[in-house]
């Protein structure tokens, strides 16, 4: 009994300092970004793997989530005769909430998975020791750009979901189902508020990218060297990732509308 | 760095007759190379850095290097365990300027450890590591990075970034350390890389090359900025016979043309002791034989005999500890 208790205060303290080790690393990822000489082609590089190659699993999903929102909404909609408020519906379903949520866990197994398998694999070749013996800081050449490209990407991902979420549900919605145009579009623009909606849909976007970048770049760097600990590194960037976003989706959605 | 453009003109000749990888031209190239090597590859031992300079077909100046009388690494009182296993206890070495010094050991006795610790890889729990004048172990970070610009290291994968060819892989120190014009870049690389003999191989992916072209491309980095001194990290480990000879080889030459200090860390017995000046045998964590390579093999010590004559039992027991063999299978057996 007492050595479970004496196993499971050691454990505790392990992520204790796991947690600290982490804070401790992205300070140092954050404060040594690169010469902009040389960072900027590494931050463009990181943009394109992790943002632009994110761009179609964004897309599609946008498109088909923002379809069946409208299909769902239009049979629950139709029963009260406010099939009108579609536009509506979907507009503030997908920017509050499944724009930022949605595009995060997307990106959480796409991007977040992908970096955390990049970096472990550089860690267990000896790369990454390699550029430090060669005088190269791996925080600042390796993982910075990784770090802002995430930062940039994310945001920009989950607006151009919800950008295709909306055309998504304007096609089954008024192409299909038959419900006005004129009023699908009014409706959405007379309901949706830039700053009470878009924006906080805009911060959330940018919470969830910091803290799934940090995640899967920080489970790379700190994995073991072989190859079941990149297969877990890359584990728990998806799941530690997405588990961040739905609960702090849930504390901020608290903070922004929680005096409703 | 006017002295790199003189190098290349100068070089070229050399070059041509260094050409290629045959192992059959090094001897009559490294002649040409330095004046200080002979005897079949070996450096004649005569006096310390005597400032004059050579330039060579690596594209480097180099101090022509004779009798290396004072320490380039020196390890004092070194302590380092990871959790409750002791690697080192109270540790001590130096590592002569010039020379080829190889640490020898069984397997798991910390010989990699070593040069990451040199190299501020890892930090000591207690003692010193101190390089050409820089204490490793108190150094800030600034100062650190300093000195590992006048560090290479060959790791034991080779360590090649992979998504940078071979002619990136070489320029990328000099990239991150100099200012030079783009050209300039190239024609270093390009001697780097011929005189490991992979000039040709320049636009090739690391995944295109096999392990012996990976190491060689990794020691063409590793001098990339005219180190002073190079760690070799078991450098021979699933070599084929040729590319066995050709690193060999080229650690040789390198150490005397460039007056390099070469640190290789290995469990190959014949082809350490084939190049190596001196030598360390480390098990336990400590030294337990240091020497020439003739003092080492009349050692009289009965561990140091068991690792240079590869014998099976001895010192280091064949089997691992465990109880009795007769009772357990009879222990068992009821």
């Amino acid at each position: 009994m007492l050595r479970q208790i004496e196993s499971f205060g050691a454990r505790g303290l392990e992520r204790i300092e796991c947690l600290g080790r982490s804070g401790v690393f992205l300070y140092q990822a954050l404060v040594r970004m690169p010469q902009p000489r040389v960072g900027l082609p590494l931050l463009i590089k990181q943009l394109y793997s992790v943002g632009v190659l994110s761009l179609v699993i964004i897309v599609v999903a946008g498109f088909f989530i923002g379809m069946v929102l409208a299909l769902q909404g239009y049979s629950i909609l139709v029963r009260f005769g406010a099939e009108q408020a579609l536009g509506q519906m979907v507009a503030l379903s997908i920017v509050m909430e499944l724009g930022p949520v949605v595009s995060g866990l997307l990106f959480a197994g796409r991007a977040g998975s992908a970096l955390a398998a990049e970096i472990g694999l550089m860690k267990a070749t000896e790369q990454l020791a390699s550029m430090e013996m060669i005088g190269v800081d791996p925080l600042q050449r390796v993982i910075a750009p990784r770090l802002w490209a995430g930062f940039i990407s994310l945001p920009l991902l989950a607006m151009i979901f919800s950008a295709v979420g909306v055309l998504g549900g304007m096609l089954v919605g008024v192409d299909w189902l038959g419900v006005d145009s004129g009023s699908f579009w009014a409706n959405m623009q007379s309901a949706v508020d830039f700053h009470r909606d878009v924006l906080n849909g805009i911060i959330k976007s940018i919470a969830f990218a910091v803290v799934v970048t940090w995640i899967a770049v920080f489970q790379g760097y700190d994995c073991t060297p072989t190859s079941e600990g990149i297969s877990r590194a890359t584990t728990n960037t998806v799941v530690y990732g997405s588990l961040a976003i739905l609960g702090l989706d849930f504390v901020l959605t608290a903070l922004m509308f929680g005096d409703l | 760095m006017l002295f790199l453009g003189t190098g290349v003109d100068r070089a070229e000749g050399v070059l041509v007759c260094f050409g290629g990888v045959m192992p059959n031209s090094f001897q009559s190239d490294s002649r040409l190379i330095s004046p200080s090597v002979n005897k079949g590859g070996r450096s004649v031992s005569s006096g310390s850095f005597d400032r004059e300079s050579t330039v060579n077909s690596f594209g480097s100046l180099s101090p022509v290097v004779s009798e290396a009388s004072e320490s380039f690494v020196e390890v004092q009182s070194l302590c380092f365990s990871r959790g409750a296993r002791i690697i080192y206890d109270n540790l001590t070495m130096a590592f002569p300027k010039g020379k080829i010094t190889a640490v020898m050991g069984p397997s798991g006795t910390g010989k990699t450890t070593l040069l990451k610790l040199i190299g501020g890889q890892l930090r000591p729990s207690s003692g010193t590591i101190v390089v050409d004048g820089v204490d490793i172990v108190r150094a800030g970070r600034g100062a650190l990075f300093a000195a590992r610009k006048r560090m290479g290291m060959l790791f034991q994968s080779g360590a090649l970034f992979t998504d940078l060819s071979v002619f990136e892989n070489v320029a990328f120190p000099i990239r991150a350390h100099t200012d030079l014009p783009e050209d300039m870049i190239r024609d270093i690389v390009l001697m780097k890389l011929h005189s490991v003999g992979l000039r040709g191989a320049r636009d090739l992916m690391p995944s295109e090359m096999s392990g012996g072209m990976a190491r060689r491309v990794a020691l063409a980095r590793a001098i990339a900025l005219d180190p002073e001194m190079v760690m070799y990290d078991e450098p021979f480990t699933g070599q084929d016979p040729i590319s066995m000879s050709v690193l060999l080889q080229l650690i040789r030459l390198l150490n005397d043309s460039l007056g390099l200090t070469s640190i290789i860390v290995s469990h190959d017995v014949q082809e350490t002791l084939n190049i190596a000046d001196y030598l360390y045998i480390i098990a336990d964590g400590r030294v337990i034989g240091a020497g020439e390579p003739e003092e080492i093999m009349n050692s009289d010590s009965a561990l140091v005999r068991q690792f240079m004559l590869g014998l099976p039992d001895g010192p280091v027991p064949f089997h691992f500890p465990a109880q009795n063999y007769r009772d357990e299978l009879i222990e068992g057996g009821h």
